[in-house]
């Protein structure tokens, strides 16, 4: 719980300088049995980052990370527009998009796990292809879709609530299952804190470190269909762009190490939600949303200073250490290609 | 005790000379010297622990001195202290007269104090050359002189008596060369103060007979070296003093030539050692064989070799490192694949392709690198021990919590490991507990065979005779055990049968009746065959 | 920068360090070779040099990412620094009319300055490369934004009149100013990487940073400069993209630093830090730019095809450099 900390109270600042500005922001209505108000906003357009982060968040666990996944939703969104285009059924469009996301997931923790590719570079190749693949799909154009049923993934509503949010707790109540009740996430963990001793533990961490990646693609290729559902048209180009980049804040945010081993699913839950609702708040303060960037830059430096223990000995004790060799980054070193 | 010079001045640059004090006709004046190294009263706290505690240590010149201890003595805190990774909390260190505090260890090597540690730290991707030199590469017109560099290492190397090709790549080398390079480049360093910190426990005799010559000749140049091994042969043979240290606090100071090893023994774990002599009783009879390994062998890693493993039986493995006997232990677990022969337990032939499949026939294997192939750092104690258990069931069958805490419970008590909190990381442990705690991970699976691979390895004393009497205890429960150790005393006390190897092959196996002694043993291993 | 090693290899056989580059230096020539016999026009010298005068800011880039790598670390600000640069000469030449002798030596400050900034935090404070040079990323893109949404077209004299020298080489070739300060930097580089100890520490930094600090080297301090010498050679890479494109613009440079990592994965740098050439880099953006040069002479291709190839193109590089040190290993 502690380590959840310092996130709960970035969100809860973030929180705050909104009322300030929007006295109303706190209030939710109900509007032709739709819930409106502009902390539902914040969980519906975030919805498809928390996604990607969860699935993000496994794969940082077991040591890796995953570059391709903002590609993987330009792919899944792709798909399943050109199918709906050329009057395939939604669930055919969204079973196909989907099983080619966990396809390509496979794909990555195949080179990972398999062949033995750094995960960084393993996954870099799907992200620089991926674009490409995404606009062969499209054939480098636009695809508008129209069609009610698809619609709804990402722009409707089900039982006043809208449909997305429902979607991401289903999601992470799978992913807390698996990991927490069943023994995933303590076989994750091993794998990601120390890959040969987990072999030797008997561990099948190939099928493991495959899984996950697959799990992480299809989180993207889910909110790929979101992304694309909510605007109605697949953009090979520009869905999903960077969102890799906000996912992995996103873990890092919510504590988890990027050298892998002990991940928090709620951490990761509350990164991402930071990340969306300081967009909100860049809108709802009146700054010219050009400078979102900006804005971001200076969170995740707070957030990730905050959290690194060498600045907290810095600043907060204020005596100069000298800089104490870490035994556990030498044996993170792994030799592979 | 002195108290610290005047002011807490400058490094001093220039020695004032304890060299020339220095009798070298031999016979030196022990007590007369001035200490070129003198800490007193040092003290360390880390969170929760406190490290060092008023631990003094003198180093004269010329003199081999052995810092002694168990793991967790402070031996590597001492180090580190006096060199600079930590801060000192209390005390002074005095260099050569002078008070001087290292902020790092480029601070402590510029003072003339060098450190080789116990795992090589040198970078394996540069050339041998370069890991000798750098930082102090020689420089022509502010560039580089690569030539004047081979020259020099080369020359250097030979004072060791090694013929290397320093051009290249140092990940070429095995390990035992890389220390070597290590120790050349400490002393290339002009050193005046030479720390060996645990530098013998990846080389074999020869290696290590190499390692003293080197030393003797530096202790004639005047050069303290402070040396740390956990072989007790090795400090008898060549230390002249010691200072022994235990729970962070100062025991006492002796000569090497007035201390007996029991009184040494005694005084690291502080309390005497009875019966570590004889742990198996009476003669047992093995007819029921349990693994059964024919023809065997792994292309480049160990020559095909049969041996069979009964029940009940501990079969030991007596060789020199890197002469086969870990190899043999990960054919046997599936760690590593067989190029040929074949392996059968209780009389069916089975394929051991993976760590996995050896487990299903209930082989376990405590590997020697804990802490590479053994623990997960992040996790807990009791994760740590459920693990494997977790491993047989799958992901999809999560060992009930009320089983995890009996068993963890149970284990914790049985092996005594320290602290008993399960939910403790087990990063937090001593080296003798972590062991311990990989030992419960494979003992809760209950195996038939146990393979232990050098398990009280860098240990404590105490540990180790705990780990040793519980082997004993296991066998004479019916289970299997492999035992692997550098130590043929160990090796003789525990096993049944000692299978021998020497350059990657099993050349003897040899029953461990009266007249098998040390003796024999060392000469089979030299004669590589049967004596 | 490597015939000196070379020379003294007395072995017959290539050392194991230099067979990344071989291949890629291979895979080169058959690129080249096959557009030759497939495209009238094509096997020219002077291909091979507008591959150049088309990627001479890619080479700057890829220099300064070189370093970062072989330490270990990884700078993905690269891309967006390269656009902050363009937008801040555009705009300063625009605006209040900075005269270009002062407003590179600016850019090219404010470039090094933000990689310094990055580095401190990534040695003092212990926080991932990956995430600190993220923050610059964005850092820098906003500002880019901040400054200005649109294109601000550059029409100071001096850069145009850079833009449009042409270097006379003999036999028709011809090369741009910008190939030339490219040449320059990989020149230099390549004398630091392998001919100081500010280079060679950073080898042994990213074999090993445990040791390169037990053996008392200045890590932090390497940290901190490649990070530096990164952040000036993004910030020189917008001076020239600038020269290029005449215009600032927030938009520059998308991607850029995956275009650089890529050029200094196929020439052979392992991403892990510690092993790898700055001339591999250089071949590295050649096979890009060949890349490009290809899809353009073969026309009917679409532009996202140069996506793929690339991505095939590191898998196979990235197969072969992991199938390479498996063989080495046993």
């Amino acid at each position: 719980m502690r380590r959840l900390l310092w996130p709960l109270v970035v969100l809860a600042l973030l929180l705050v300088v909104n009322v300030i500005f929007t006295p109303t922001f706190f209030s939710i209505q109900m509007r032709e049995g739709h819930l409106y108000g502009s902390l539902i906003d914040i969980l519906r357009f975030g919805a498809p980052l928390i996604l990607v982060s969860l699935g993000m968040t496994l794969v940082i666990a077991t040591g890796g990370i995953d570059l391709s996944v903002g590609s993987v939703v330009a792919i899944s969104g792709a798909l399943a527009c050109l199918q709906i285009s050329q009057d395939a059924g939604v669930l055919t469009a969204v079973v196909l998009a989907l099983g080619l996301s966990v396809l390509l997931g496979a794909w990555n923790g195949f080179l990972v796990a398999a062949v033995g590719i750094q995960p960084i570079i393993a996954t870099l190749i799907l992200m620089v292809a991926g674009r490409g693949l995404a606009q062969l799909i499209t054939d480098g154009q636009i695809i508008t879709v129209n069609d009610p049923a698809y619609k709804l993934i990402g722009g409707g509503y089900w039982l006043t609530v809208p449909f997305g949010i429902l979607l991401v707790l289903a999601v992470l109540a799978v992913t807390v299952f698996l990991t927490r009740r069943l023994a995933l996430g303590m076989l994750i963990e091993s794998v990601g804190g120390n890959a040969e001793a987990s072999r030797l533990a008997g561990i099948r961490s190939r099928g493991i470190v495959i899984m996950v990646y697959a799990f992480a693609a299809l989180c993207a290729g889910i909110a790929g269909l979101m992304i694309s559902s909510n605007v109605s048209s697949a953009d090979g180009n520009n869905a999903g762009l960077w969102i890799e980049l906000d996912a992995i804040l996103a873990v890092v945010i919510g504590g988890t190490s990027l050298a892998g081993g002990r991940f928090s699913l709620g951490g990761t839950v509350l990164g991402a939600l930071i990340i969306q609702t300081l967009t909100t708040t860049i809108y709802s303060v009146g700054v010219p949303p050009e400078t979102t960037l900006l804005f971001k830059a200076l969170v995740v430096t707070a957030v990730c200073l905050i959290q690194s223990p060498a600045f907290r000995d810095k600043v907060f004790r204020r005596r100069g250490r000298p800089p104490t060799p870490r035994p556990a980054a030498e044996e993170k070193v792994r030799v592979t290609a | 005790m002195t108290g610290p010079a005047p002011g807490a001045g400058p490094v001093p640059r220039e020695r004032p000379c304890p060299g020339g004090a220095v009798d070298r006709e031999g016979a030196v004046e022990m007590a007369a010297l001035a200490p070129i190294l003198r800490m007193s009263g040092i003290g360390k706290q880390f969170p929760g622990v406190k490290a060092l505690d008023g631990v003094d240590l003198r180093l004269l010149p010329g003199e081999v001195h052995a810092l002694m201890g168990e793991n967790g003595a402070g031996k590597s805190t001492l180090i580190k202290v006096l060199t600079g990774v930590h801060p000192v909390d209390a005390g002074e260190i005095e260099l050569a007269g002078q008070a001087v505090a290292f902020g790092s260890p480029l601070e402590a090597q510029a003072a003339g104090i060098s450190t080789v540690y116990q795992e090589v730290n040198l970078c394996a991707n540069l050339s041998v050359a370069e890991n000798i030199f750098i930082g102090r590469e020689p420089r022509r017109w502010g560039r580089i002189d690569w030539r004047r560099m081979r020259v020099r290492a080369a020359d250097l190397l030979d004072r060791l008596e090694l013929d290397l090709d320093v051009s290249a790549p140092l990940s070429t080398y095995s390990l035992a060369i890389q220390q070597m390079v290590a120790i050349a480049r400490a002393i290339d360093i002009e050193a005046r103060v030479l720390i060996l910190d645990e530098p013998t426990s990846s080389l074999d005799a020869g290696e290590v007979e190499q390692l003293f010559r080197v030393m003797r000749a530096l202790k004639e140049q005047g050069i303290a070296i402070l040396f740390v091994s956990h072989f007790l042969d090795q400090i008898y043979e060549i230390s002249d003093r010691m200072t022994i240290l235990r729970n962070g606090r100062l025991v006492g100071e002796h000569l090497t030539s007035e201390l007996s090893q029991v009184e040494l023994v005694a005084k690291m774990i502080g309390q005497e050692l009875a019966d570590l002599e004889k742990l198996h009783g009476e003669a047992k009879v093995f007819d029921r064989p349990l693994v059964e390994a024919r023809g065997l062998g792994r292309t480049g890693a160990i020559e095909p070799f049969t041996l069979t493993v009964h029940e009940g039986e501990v079969v030991g493995l007596a060789g020199l490192l890197g002469s086969g006997r870990t190899e043999i232990a990960r054919l046997l677990f599936g760690a590593d694949h067989a190029s040929t022969g074949e392996i059968a337990v209780g009389g069916v032939p089975v394929s051991l392709r993976t760590p996995r499949a050896a487990m299903t026939h209930r082989i376990a294997f405590c590997s020697e690198n804990r802490k590479s192939d053994g623990l997960i750092p992040d996790l807990t104690v009791r994760e740590n021990i459920i693990l494997a258990l977790q491993a047989t069931r799958g992901w999809t069958r999560p060992v009930p919590r009320e089983q995890q805490d009996e068993l963890v419970g149970r284990y914790i008590k049985a092996l005594k490991i320290n602290p008993a909190n399960p939910e403790h990381l087990v990063r937090d442990l001593s080296g003798g507990n972590q062991q311990k705690v990989v030992l419960a991970r494979w003992l809760i699976l209950e195996p038939r065979l146990l393979i232990l691979d050098e398990p009280t390895r860098g240990i404590d004393v105490g540990a180790k005779a705990e780990i040793q009497r519980l082997v004993a205890r296991l066998s004479d429960g019916g289970m299997a055990v492999l035992f692997i150790s550098a130590e043929l005393e160990e090796v003789l006390r525990l096993s049944h049968r000692v299978g021998v190897l020497r350059d990657r092959r099993l050349v003897a196996q040899l029953p461990n009746d009266a007249t098998l002694t040390n003796d024999v043993l060392l000469e089979t291993i030299a004669s590589g065959g049967p004596a | 920068m490597t015939t000196e090693t070379l020379t003294h290899g007395r072995r017959l056989a290539v050392p194991a360090k230099y067979v990344p580059i071989l291949v890629t230096a291979c895979l080169f020539a058959a690129m080249f070779v096959a557009g030759g016999v497939r495209y009238e026009g094509f096997a020219s010298g002077q291909v091979i040099l507008n591959v150049f005068i088309d990627n001479a800011f890619l080479l700057v880039v890829a220099v300064g990412m070189t370093f970062v790598i072989l330490t270990g670390g990884i700078d993905l600000s690269v891309g967006s620094v390269v656009a902050l640069s363009t937008m801040i000469s555009a705009s300063l030449m625009a605006g209040p009319g900075w005269p270009p002798y002062l407003v590179i030596p600016l850019v090219l400050l404010i470039g090094s300055g933000l990689g310094l900034v990055m580095g401190y935090i990534v040695h003092a404070f212990d926080i991932q490369p990956f995430i600190v040079t993220l923050a610059g990323m964005f850092l820098a893109r906003g500002l880019c934004y901040t400054i200005g949404t649109d294109s601000i077209p550059i029409e100071d004299p001096t850069f145009t009149a850079f833009a449009q020298t042409r270097i006379d080489l003999f036999a028709d070739l011809w090369i741009s100013p910008s190939v030339l300060i490219a040449a320059v930097v990989v020149l230099g580089a390549a004398y630091v990487l392998h001919y100081t100890r500010l280079g060679r520490g950073v080898y042994a930094t990213g074999g090993s940073e445990q040791s390169a600090l037990l053996m008392g080297l200045p890590v932090g301090r390497t940290k901190i400069t490649v990070y530096t010498i990164s952040g000036f050679c993004s910030a020189l890479g917008g001076v020239l993209l600038s020269f290029y494109m005449l215009s600032g613009y927030g938009l520059h440079a998308v991607g850029m630093e995956l275009d650089a990592i890529a050029a200094v994965v196929i020439g052979g740098t392992l991403l892990t830090g510690g092993s790898g050439f700055l001339f591999g880099t250089v071949l590295g953006v050649l096979v890009l730019g060949l890349i490009q040069t290809i899809i353009s002479f073969e026309g009917t291709l679409s532009s996202w095809w140069t996506k793929i190839f690339i991505g095939l193109l590191l898998f196979v590089f990235i197969l072969l450099q992991r199938l390479f040190s498996a063989r080495r290993r046993n």
